[in-house]
């Protein structure tokens, strides 16, 4: 296991995503150095897949933009690896499963290991087939991040007693985009998911201003932004490094006035 | 074949088709997934369920299908006897409707109320609008732009019978596609909508919902068989895309060491071109659509765009149980190019008047091969999936020839 959890200790985590070699190498490895430096608690890192099924349309552009500049698996180990060497935030990867079935489980996760990866959120990958990778991410030191949702009603318990790092909770339902509106009972959510775990809550998908962050981060221990960000590497290209350490700066002080106590 | 039997018996208990298949899905669909499979085993040996299905099979869809002995093929081509099994004279001119019967009345047994489907030909989606005009039920096909595109009358087809289709437009804008666009459509938003798989693919238990409610073709033809020459078949063909035509065809012979199985696939331009769909003889192991399979992939797992003329076959995947009786050798699996399909198409019109499916026209290609190197006493069965009206006009642009659609 990681020390992914430790993060959420004593103050409320900031997850902002952006998705590897978009729009080239050099603007991702820059684009990390600045989450970091805008104080995010954790970046997370999406290896592009050929068809995303639970991404939105600009998770999908992205992911071409990343294709048109070649990206490999190699490649976005090699982005880890670069940024590595400016800063120690934490780091786990978006990916879907078959980018890690095909690189060889056991190869993967020693190799996130050797590049300071903690951990992973495979969103085609359900508690049910988690066993497979398991063994391999257990010996490399690396957090299978499961996610819940609102439909997860009586799979809740059973995903929350095998959590480590954190769980994913996921705002409403679909895909991945921005939103004004979510899952009406996400307070219940992450109360049901505490009766069965310590392991820390984030919650992702929709989320997209420093305001709704602060809401996120009053109910679960953390919050993740993913098409904002990535909206903005859309919109500044090679100049998004400057634009998302002034947004994630934003979204840092917001989520640190959130109000919302760990029960 | 006591293996292969185990192998389907874990099938039945579990999730897996050997090595393959499995649940590779977003959290979000779990749930429902299990209500669907729990729905589907609790319904299938229901005698009030397989009552109302085998009435719809009958009264509505046309069913049993001929078993038609194609004299003028059998002697043209000189060797085996070749019968037809003739899914295109079923309802809606496809094998689909099978499937679709029998997973609507799952999705009224679950209180839904709005049917959702991905569709390559147009065949699967008009199928399912069929069926949800019958019951009443909404509904909203999802099918790649390049193939509303070059199946017109089929997108027509299902506008008039009340359903919305929705042109899909990322990725290579085909079957695939359509199948990642209605997966999401299904995330959104599962309360009152059922996923009408097409194909026997995706996720566990679609897979075996799919060969469940398809192998009526094969229960049919082995009767039907033997009561015109009281023998079982010396080889069954069938085309392949996702395979559920395919599976449906095989699953009553499967524990039947005698009968060959072949599956015919999509070479597109050939199977050792970039322009295929030939997914068991070039494919690799991956996992994508919620299963693991066989998968033209690039070494870094990214799916590869595939080629066919026939948008049915046009899928870079195959489903599990297939990748599975091909690694076990108890099916064999060929390519059939889209020049070989194309005369096929002319050559069963012609010598049969039948116009039949581009995608069957793989199969009967096949035939056409194999069936002079087997002995006049030899039978083959081959499902003619569908008809092909939708592809007259298709084939005679390919032909160079100019019809005022």
């Amino acid at each position: 296991m990681s020390n992914l959890s430790d993060i959420f200790k004593n103050h409320k985590a900031f997850i902002p995503f952006v998705v590897a070699d978009d729009p080239d190498f050099d603007t991702t490895v820059k684009n990390i150095i600045a989450l970091a430096k805008g104080g995010a608690d954790i970046v997370e890192v999406g290896i592009p897949f050929s068809d995303p099924i639970a991404d939105g349309p600009v998770i999908q552009s992205a992911d071409l933009r990343a294709f048109a500049a070649g990206v490999r698996t190699e490649t976005v180990f090699e982005i880890v690896d670069a940024a590595r060497k400016q800063t120690d935030v934490p780091i786990v990867f978006l990916t879907y499963l078959n980018v890690v079935f095909k690189y060889g489980y056991d190869a993967f996760c020693q190799r996130c290991q050797q590049s300071g990866v903690a951990g992973l959120v495979i969103p085609d990958m359900p508690y049910e087939s988690r066993d497979e990778i398991l063994p391999a991410a257990t010996q490399a030191g690396i957090d299978i991040i499961p996610l819940i949702t609102p439909t997860s009603g009586h799979r809740i318990e059973k995903i929350a007693r095998a959590a480590s790092g954190f769980i994913y909770v996921v705002s409403s339902l679909g895909i991945t985009g921005e939103r004004n509106e979510f899952f009406t009972g996400l307070k219940d959510l992450v109360a049901n998911i505490r009766q069965y775990t310590d392991v820390p809550t984030a919650i992702g998908f929709g989320v997209h201003t420093p305001d709704q962050a602060k809401t996120m981060a009053g109910i679960a221990d953390g919050v993740i932004i993913g098409s904002a960000i990535v909206d903005i590497v859309a919109k500044e290209k090679q100049n998004a490094p400057q634009a998302i350490e002034t947004f994630t700066k934003s979204v840092r002080t917001a989520v640190d006035a959130s109000q919302g106590a760990r029960v | 074949m006591t293996k292969l039997k185990a192998e389907a018996q874990k099938t039945r208990a579990g999730i897996y088709a050997g090595t393959y298949g499995g649940q590779y899905i977003p959290e979000t669909l779990m749930t429902e997934l299990e209500k669907v499979d729990h729905a589907f085993h609790t319904l299938k040996d229901d005698p009030a369920f397989k009552a109302e299905l085998h009435d719809l099979l009958v009264n509505y869809a046309n069913r049993p299908s001929l078993l038609y002995y194609a004299k003028n093929m059998t002697k043209d081509l000189g060797g085996a006897k070749i019968y037809l099994k003739r899914e295109d004279l079923n309802h809606t001119g496809a094998h689909k409707i099978n499937n679709v019967i029998g997973q609507a009345l799952l999705a009224k047994h679950l209180g839904k109320k709005r049917l959702i489907a991905e569709t390559g030909a147009g065949q699967h989606g008009v199928a399912t609008a069929t069926i949800a005009a019958l019951f009443g039920m909404e509904c909203e096909i999802f099918m790649g732009k390049e193939d509303t595109d070059r199946q017109k009358l089929n997108v027509y087809r299902m506008e008039l019978l009340g359903a919305k289709v929705h042109p899909v437009t990322t990725g290579s804008m085909v079957l695939k596609d359509a199948i990642n666009a209605a997966l999401q459509e299904w995330a959104t938003r599962s309360e009152d909508t059922f996923y009408v798989m097409g194909s026997a693919v995706g996720p566990y238990p679609f897979p075996e919902i799919v060969k469940h409610f398809q192998s009526v073709i094969s229960k049919e033809s082995k009767a039907q068989l033997k009561a015109k020459e009281n023998t079982l078949p010396d080889m069954v063909v069938a085309c392949v895309g996702g395979g559920s035509n395919a599976i449906g065809s095989f699953a009553d012979y499967i524990d039947d060491p005698s009968v060959r199985l072949v599956g015919v696939e999509a070479a597109g331009k050939g199977v050792n071109t970039d322009q295929t769909a030939a997914t068991i003889e070039r494919g690799s192991v991956g996992i994508f659509h919620g299963m693991k399979s066989l998968f033209l992939q690039n070494e870094d797992g990214q799916i590869n765009p595939v080629y066919s003329i026939s948008a049915g076959l046009d899928y870079p995947g195959v489903g599990p149980e297939h990748a599975a009786l091909a690694k076990e050798g108890h099916a064999q699996y060929v390519g059939i190019t889209d020049d070989e399909s194309v005369q096929a198409f002319e050559y069963i019109a012609k010598q049969e008047g039948i116009v039949a499916a581009i995608e069957s026209c793989h199969a009967i290609a096949y035939v056409e091969k194999i069936a002079p190197t087997m002995r006049k006493d030899q039978i083959i069965v081959c499902t003619l999936s569908g008809r092909g009206d939708k592809d007259v006009a298709s084939i005679a642009k390919y032909k160079g020839v100019d019809i005022d659609e």
